[in-house]
């Protein structure tokens, strides 16, 4: 009995260790990337290349879910305000919602899970096929001609992927709202205008974007390097990255909006 | 990928990136709208203010002409002070009357100047002193209650 009860407790406390222990290592790695990262901003077609698979190939996916989660806003948000015959502020609500919240963390989950998970899996088999070690053998420092690069592209790709899925929020909301249910254009707009503030609304929203760009890239490029070098090892890291990142992001968000939204 | 393949869809990206910020600063946000560079500070004091909130819109005539900079509480004669932002292009007469109105019947709240025909014109920092408090709807339906029943009794006698 009193054998199993020390055996949890051992058990209990070497989990807790281990989670304090790779915390500590991923803020390290946090900073050695931060500091080798001279090399991805000299050599920027290093960074340039990261971007184009990170960013460029999320587009379709970050276009196309902003247009439905905009169209279902509209949907939905027309659906209850009609009934307090205010449906005029579905301008107002369609954008502010996307602005505010939706944009930054609806993408940084979808980035989080289409690219994340690519960065991932593409450094940890790096690792496992031994080419990280390689470039050592050849005094090429793998965290500044591999990790640096795709944690710079996470980072500058993640504000304009969320700004684009507002926008195609905001034309989604648009078309249903003024094409296809047929709210009046002109207060639609105004509406929108006169509530939506440039630097408390918009402007958080891309800081809040920004900071889910360093958390997601930052956990992706980790979990790669610090990814068990077998296949069992990088499919679990790769599930770890989309789990972990997530949940941060969640948890950002939460924080972030109650610093910057406190009534007034 | 060759070289220059890449560059041009990573500008492309961050070109339609940096176009969709754009968009939500000009047309979602407010940006062009608030183009107030050259405003005064005007102060009135208000028995009550009702649910008005700092950022709501001073309206002339329905126009917008300014915001509400800032409420605080005066601790020596129980009043609001309401501070407020007005464009410097529109001056108004020194007997213009301040007055807090709701758009619609549950609507947002805001301060509305009605003009007066005095010729000399407020400057910066000065103290409107014509002003009428919010009307508070549950005091509104207290007093129509009230006068009702009085009316009914009288009607008895």
């Amino acid at each position: 009995m009193l054998e199993r009860l020390a055996n949890g407790c051992r058990w209990l406390g070497k989990r807790v260790n281990d989670r304090i222990w790779r915390l500590g290592f991923a803020s390290r790695f946090l900073l050695m990337t931060l500091v080798y990262s001279g090399t991805a901003l000299r050599r920027f077609f290093l960074t340039i290349r990261e971007i184009y698979f990170t960013g460029v190939l999320s587009l379709i996916i970050i276009l196309v879910s902003g247009l439905f989660v905009g169209m279902v806003l509209g949907l939905q948000g027309y659906d209850t305000l009609q009934r307090y015959g205010s449906s005029e502020a579905l301008g107002v609500l369609v954008a502010l919602s996307l602005v505010r919240e939706l944009g930054p963390v609806v993408a940084a989950l979808l980035f989080a899970s289409r690219a994340g998970s690519a960065i991932t899996a593409e450094i940890g088999l790096m690792k496992a096929t031994e080419q990280l070690s390689a470039m050592e053998m050849m005094a090429v420092n793998p965290i500044a001609r591999v990790v640096a690069p795709r944690f710079w592209a996470g980072v500058i790709s993640m504000p304009l992927l969320a700004a684009l899925f507002s926008a195609m929020g905001v034309l989604g909301g648009y078309l249903v709202g003024v094409r296809l249910i047929g709210v009046d254009e002109g207060s639609f707009w105004s509406q929108m205008q006169a509530s939506v503030d440039f630097r408390e609304d918009i402007l958080n929203g891309v800081i809040k974007s920004f900071v889910f760009g360093v958390i997601v890239s930052w956990i992706a490029v980790f979990e790669g390097y610090d990814a068990e070098p077998t296949a069992e090892g990088v499919s679990g890291a790769t599930t770890r990255t989309v789990v972990t990142s997530s949940l941060a992001i969640l948890a950002a968000d939460f924080i972030l909006t109650a610093f910057m939204f406190r009534g007034t | 990928m060759n070289r220059l393949t890449l560059d041009l869809w990573v500008g492309f990206f961050v070109a339609i990136g940096l176009a969709s910020l754009v968009f939500l600063a000009l047309k979602v946000g407010n940006l062009s709208g608030s183009s107030m560079s050259d405003t005064y500070r005007l102060e009135a004091k208000f028995d009550n203010i009702g649910g008005l909130k700092i950022r709501a819109p001073i309206k002339s005539a329905g126009v917008v002409v300014g915001r509400v900079a800032e409420i605080r509480f005066d601790p020596e004669s129980y009043v609001a002070v309401v501070g407020m932002q007005v464009d410097g292009r529109y001056k108004f007469p020194r007997d213009t009357f301040a007055t807090i109105l709701t758009s619609g019947l549950l609507g947002e709240q805001y301060v509305g100047f009605e003009v007066g025909g005095e010729q000399d014109v407020f400057k910066d920092g000065d103290v409107i002193k014509k002003t009428q408090s919010a009307v508070v709807l549950e005091k509104l339906i207290g007093q129509f209650m009230f006068s009702k029943a009085a009316g009914d009794e009288g009607g008895k006698q």
